[in-house]
């Protein structure tokens, strides 16, 4: 047994990590937000150069053929820096979809530029309140019609896989008389969110029908990683303002109610790192304890992001409250990660219609 | 990562299932079989000679100490098929094996390790520790059980210890007292093992709020130690008692799930709306993050045991799994009787399960107690592993006998 990454991977999680807190440092994003950018177009070019975005496209398709676990080291140093960037869209949701579910044809138009970051592409699957996995859109003889709402990043994106009636999944190009796309204020400043209306748009049904869950059980993996990163960005930036701050004649962080709140703050974020680990390992060696291990990696990414998100923020007292500090960032991204891809009712109820039996695990 | 064995673990682990297999069966001991304390302690002795004639008591101890000179993954293989059958392996095999022969190895002298380490790796010898006292709990160094030499010889020890698992079925106890009361409390501490058959030992049992009395209270009075008994140098107690505590971690094999079998149990009971208490989205919700929480203490173990067998000492995180875990136990029981409605305050004749999780929910309170508190814990994971400052203490640097 070695449970642990391997130095590739420790080695490619710093290069990610030293890139972004370079290029992405919080000043950089409150600039983004008082611009009201749309996104960080230069980083992701940057991203797409270094072959971040194609890790886990295949190398017939441009890629670098790289597993889960890779692409969940990137995805934790995303959610630590918090950039402006549509990776989870275009890579972790719309690239794998195409690559799981796509033709060939369809696989060759778009996995190389989703790969290099020359296309971006976006994953619609909400429509209004209520449980995200809605079917209302309807595809029928080539087109595509219905409301998907809100879609993360839709008015950047080139294309959208779209989440149609039946649980299938459709492949549109968004720049056509067919589509309209309204921008909405996003909770979260560094990730604008779109409704995009499709009348008789021009569509393409990806033939591998059956593929949604194991898309979601994928991309879940690849959340909690993102989320394990964010967290312990809130550990750390809550553990280094408590040492700094002096109260009442000594370091804010002598006291015990902060040490035991960042204590069990930890114990969140080390946990939930393993499950993602576990369930990263599994979405390449263990199929069939996917649905499982990515359910409980949700489970516990949430848990310990939502702690982290908030009690970073308490921690910093009033200062927490400024657009000035750093906490905003987290606080925000957290309630959208919350909801994104399920909130945990659903992947509750995934984790308990999933149980693994003694004999899958021994397996 | 590669969550597999490697070809040697795989091959240990097949010759251990092979070897369990033949040995093992005999020794189980069936589900709901009762028996009394000193025919389970023998069961347990018996067990434990047959795993050191098989060659695999203290797998990790090194061979010139009569171990097995193997690696710490391996002792975890071996805990792994071992925990597949139920075999009596309580306290009183496991203080020995996990505290008894560390201390004794790492600080004891070789008479002291020709004269206990084989007795206790073959089982002949059963150990209790006699550490905390009623004014020493998370604040162990406060011991005031003392012990004075007599000539050059010996030393008389008086006072009381209490929390000593199985002290009335075991052999030897490994004992902490204070030697020295004019140097702060940590530096005037001496380590003994002590012969529970001395004169003056008096053990009681204590009555717990379970029911049951797993731990006793252990009278030391008038109880004479010879000076061959001390185990390192008088002042030495303390650091002989951080490398006791500090392998009292990781010792855990199973994998028992203790949140699975609530699923089943919801289902079962009828629920608030018609259908089962498995329907309650809030009750789905705390299960299943429950049981992902449990799911991910394993694979958190596994991160440490990858740690340690590189060599690396994974310090304070370890305490997380205990904090963790106590925690969950508490309140996955707790969730588990308040599905159940008041049928669970009073279960009917042959409900096991109900019963079992009302044990589980009383037990959970000694959890989060025992083996480091969950507020000590939480103090070691914020100074150890997130560096924050340690707690503004009054009796630093101040003799033990000044002390309040």
């Amino acid at each position: 047994m070695n449970f642990d990454l391997s130095d590739e991977q420790k080695m490619l999680g710093e290069q990610a990590r030293g890139l972004l807190s370079e290029r992405s440092p919080y000043d950089h994003l409150r600039g983004l937000i008082d611009a009201k950018a749309e996104w960080d177009e230069p980083l992701w070019r940057e991203l797409g150069d270094m072959g971040f975005l194609g890790a886990m496209v295949p190398e017939e398709y441009g890629g670098l053929s790289m597993g889960a676990l890779d692409l969940g080291v990137i995805a934790q140093e995303l959610g630590r820096n918090n950039a402006a960037v549509p990776f989870f869209s275009s890579i972790v949701l719309c690239a794998e979809a195409i690559r799981l579910a796509g033709n060939d044809a369809q696989k060759a138009q778009w996995l190389p530029k989703l790969a290099s970051g020359e296309a971006v592409g976006c994953f619609a699957y909400a429509e209004g309140p209520g449980p995200v996995f809605a079917t209302g859109a309807t595809f029928a003889d080539g087109r595509l019609s219905g409301m998907k709402s809100p879609v993360a990043d839709g008015g950047i994106a080139n294309i959208a896989v779209v989440l149609v009636q039946g649980g299938a999944l459709a492949l549109v190009e968004l720049d056509q008389p067919g589509v309209t796309r309204t921008k909405f204020d996003s909770f979260d400043q560094l990730r604008a969110h779109y409704r995009i209306d499709f009348a008789d748009a021009v569509a393409e049904m990806m033939p591998g029908e059956s593929l949604l869950e194991q898309l979601i059980d994928r991309a879940a993996v690849q959340a909690a990683f993102e989320s394990v990163g964010a967290a312990e960005a809130c550990l750390n930036m809550a553990r280094d303002y408590a040492m700094d701050r002096q109260m009442f004649g000594r370091p804010l962080a002598s006291y015990q109610a902060i040490k035991h709140k960042l204590a069990d703050l930890a114990v969140a974020v080390e946990l939930a790192r393993s499950n993602a680990f576990y369930a990263g390992w599994a979405s390449q060696e263990a199929p069939a304890l996917l649905p499982s291990a990515a359910a409980s990696a949700r489970l516990s990414a949430l848990a310990a992001f939502e702690m982290g998100a908030r009690e970073n923020l308490q921690v910093h007292g009033g200062v927490g409250y400024t657009q000035e500090a750093n906490c905003h960032f987290y606080y925000r991204r957290e309630r959208l990660n919350a909801v994104a891809l399920g909130n945990r009712d659903y992947w509750a109820d995934r984790l308990i219609k999933n149980l693994p039996t003694e004999q899958a695990e021994a397996a | 990562m590669d969550f597999n064995d490697t070809p040697q673990e795989a091959a240990f682990r097949t010759e251990v299932r092979a070897w369990l297999a033949t040995h093992a069966p005999a020794h189980v001991i069936p589900a709901g079989e009762m028996m009394d304390d000193s025919e389970e302690v023998q069961r347990g002795k018996a067990w434990q000679r047959c795993v050191y004639d098989g060659g695999y008591a203290g797998i990790t101890l090194p061979i010139e100490l009569g171990g097995r000179g193997g690696s710490v993954i391996e002792a975890v293989v071996f805990a792994e098929e071992e925990s597949k059958y139920l075999l009596p392996k309580g306290p009183y095999i496991g203080i020995g094996l996990s505290m008894a022969i560390a201390v004794i190895a790492k600080h004891g002298n070789e008479a002291q390790r020709d004269k206990f380490i084989e007795a206790t790796l073959k089982g002949d010898l059963t150990w209790c520790q006699l550490f905390s006292e009623p004014s020493a709990g998370s604040d162990l160094a406060n011991v005031r059980t003392k012990a004075v030499q007599d000539g050059n010889t010996s030393w008389i020890v008086n006072g009381q210890k209490v929390w000593s698992s199985w002290a009335h079925r075991s052999d030897w106890g490994i004992l902490v007292v204070r030697t020295d009361p004019t140097v702060p409390k940590h530096k005037g501490m001496t380590f003994f093992v002590v012969d529970m058959k001395s004169p003056g030992v008096d053990i009681r049992p204590i009555r717990q709020i379970s029911g049951a009395s797993d731990f006793n209270e252990t009278f030391l009075t008038d109880v004479r130690i010879p000076d061959e008994n001390r185990i390192g140098e008088p002042g030495d107690g303390w650091a002989c008692c951080m490398t006791v505590l500090m392998g009292e971690r990781l010792a855990s094999g199973s994998h028992k799930s203790m949140v699975a079998p609530l699923f089943d149990y919801a289902a079962a009971t009828p629920g608030t709306n018609g259908g089962t208490a498995l329907d309650s989205g809030s009750t789905r919700l705390a299960l299943a993050q429950a049981y992902a929480e449990e799911q991910a203490s394993r694979w958190f173990e596994a991160r440490l045991r990858t740690m340690v067998s590189r060599g690396e000492n994974p310090g304070a995180l370890a305490g997380m799994v205990k904090l963790a875990y106590a925690t969950r136990l508490q309140k996955a029981s707790g969730l588990a009787l308040e599905l159940r409605g008041l049928d669970a305050m009073a279960p009917a004749h042959g409900d096991a399960q109900t019963r079992d999780i009302q044990y589980d929910y009383i037990w959970s309170t000694a959890m989060r107690i025992a083996g480091g508190a969950d507020e000590v814990l939480k103090n070691q994971i914020a100074e150890r592993v997130l560096g924050m400052p340690g707690d503004v203490r009054m009796d630093k640097n101040v003799p033990f006998q000044d002390l309040k």
